[in-house]
């Protein structure tokens, strides 16, 4: 182990703003792209069980 | 057991849906031993010091944009071969999942060269061609969004994909092919790596992990597009949706 100390790690060595920059977009992205599919799915299947309910309101569609 | 029965999309779909978990679960799994590895484990570079700590996330990212890309054009050529359905879905469902891994890679190339090189971003071979991918992605998912016939949106953007393959060996070579100020690659398939082992093992773990990730994150997107292109119910796994239909009709 490299690390005294919290803040030394996350100092990483005064690289902290890249480092933490890179691998926290990373998984901010990762994050939302789970995110976006779970909401798409939710939607997808509410609007398929709208259609076979006969619910035929079509502005929602 | 018959494998063929899968590339019909009401076969594949609950058969996708089992899979997810697993590979969701060791993707994690994989992330959290990755990083720990490559903050924990792995010593400090010598000439880079702690800012070299960005590989862990942009040599897998880059990777998997180039692994990506042409696994997508496989599908897109599949489905032209065949005229397979589920083919072009895949292909579909893997273009968003491409398309951010290569804005990440870029993304992190310019957290790595700002303190290394002194800039964010240069015209460089390597980087250009990068950038490049990017567009394309953006260009197979604009063209299907633009074509309201799904037939030829389909192979229209297999057309783009399949055209734009070239690209992935130049990404991959233009370090050896130009003087790029990108670094040539540390990890070669003839000559080895050139790595301390627990940076190469951390890099490694962390690129099995972004893959797994992708095959969870496509298969949950391609069950999406099949719902969303077919909308027909009785392939759920969970048959509540039917029987609250059988009851109403």
């Amino acid at each position: 182990m490299q690390w005294g100390s919290a803040s030394e790690f996350f100092a990483m060595g005064g690289y902290g703003l890249y480092v933490w920059t890179s691998f926290i977009a990373t998984a901010l992205c990762m994050g939302w792209e789970v995110l976006a599919l779970w909401r798409r799915r939710a939607a997808a299947r509410a609007e398929q069980r709208a259609e076979l309910l006969g619910d035929t309101d079509e502005t929602t569609a | 057991m018959n494998w063929s029965k899968y590339s019909a999309p009401q076969a594949f779909y609950p058969l996708a849906g089992r899979l997810i978990p697993w590979f969701a679960v060791v993707a994690v799994a994989l992330m959290g031993v990755g990083l720990y590895m490559g903050f924990f484990v792995a010593p400090t570079d010598f000439q880079q010091g702690e800012s070299y700590r960005i590989i862990f996330v942009h040599v897998p990212a880059a990777w998997m944009s180039m692994f990506l890309y042409v696994v997508m054009a496989i599908w897109a050529g599949v489905g032209m071969g065949l005229n397979a359905r589920l083919s072009f879905m895949m292909a579909q469902a893997i273009a968003p999942t491409g398309a951010m891994f290569t804005f990440l890679a870029l993304l992190t190339g310019a957290m790595w060269g700002k303190p290394t090189w002194g800039a964010w971003w240069v015209w460089d071979a390597r980087l250009t061609s990068e950038l490049i991918l990017l567009f394309q992605y953006a260009g197979v998912m604009l063209l299907r969004t633009s074509i309201d016939d799904m037939r030829r949106a389909d192979r229209s953007s297999a057309v783009f994909s399949l055209v734009g393959v070239v690209n992935v060996p130049i990404i991959y070579f233009s370090v050896q092919w130009w003087n790029t100020l990108h670094q040539g690659a540390s990890v070669s398939m003839s000559t080895g790596s050139k790595m301390a082992a627990t940076m190469l093992m951390a890099m490694l773990i962390m690129t099995v992990a972004f893959w797994l990730y992708s095959i969870a994150v496509v298969l949950a997107r391609v069950r999406c597009i099949v719902v969303e292109r077919d909308s027909l119910p009785v392939w759920d796994e969970k048959p509540a949706v039917s029987q609250e239909v059988a009851e109403v009709r």
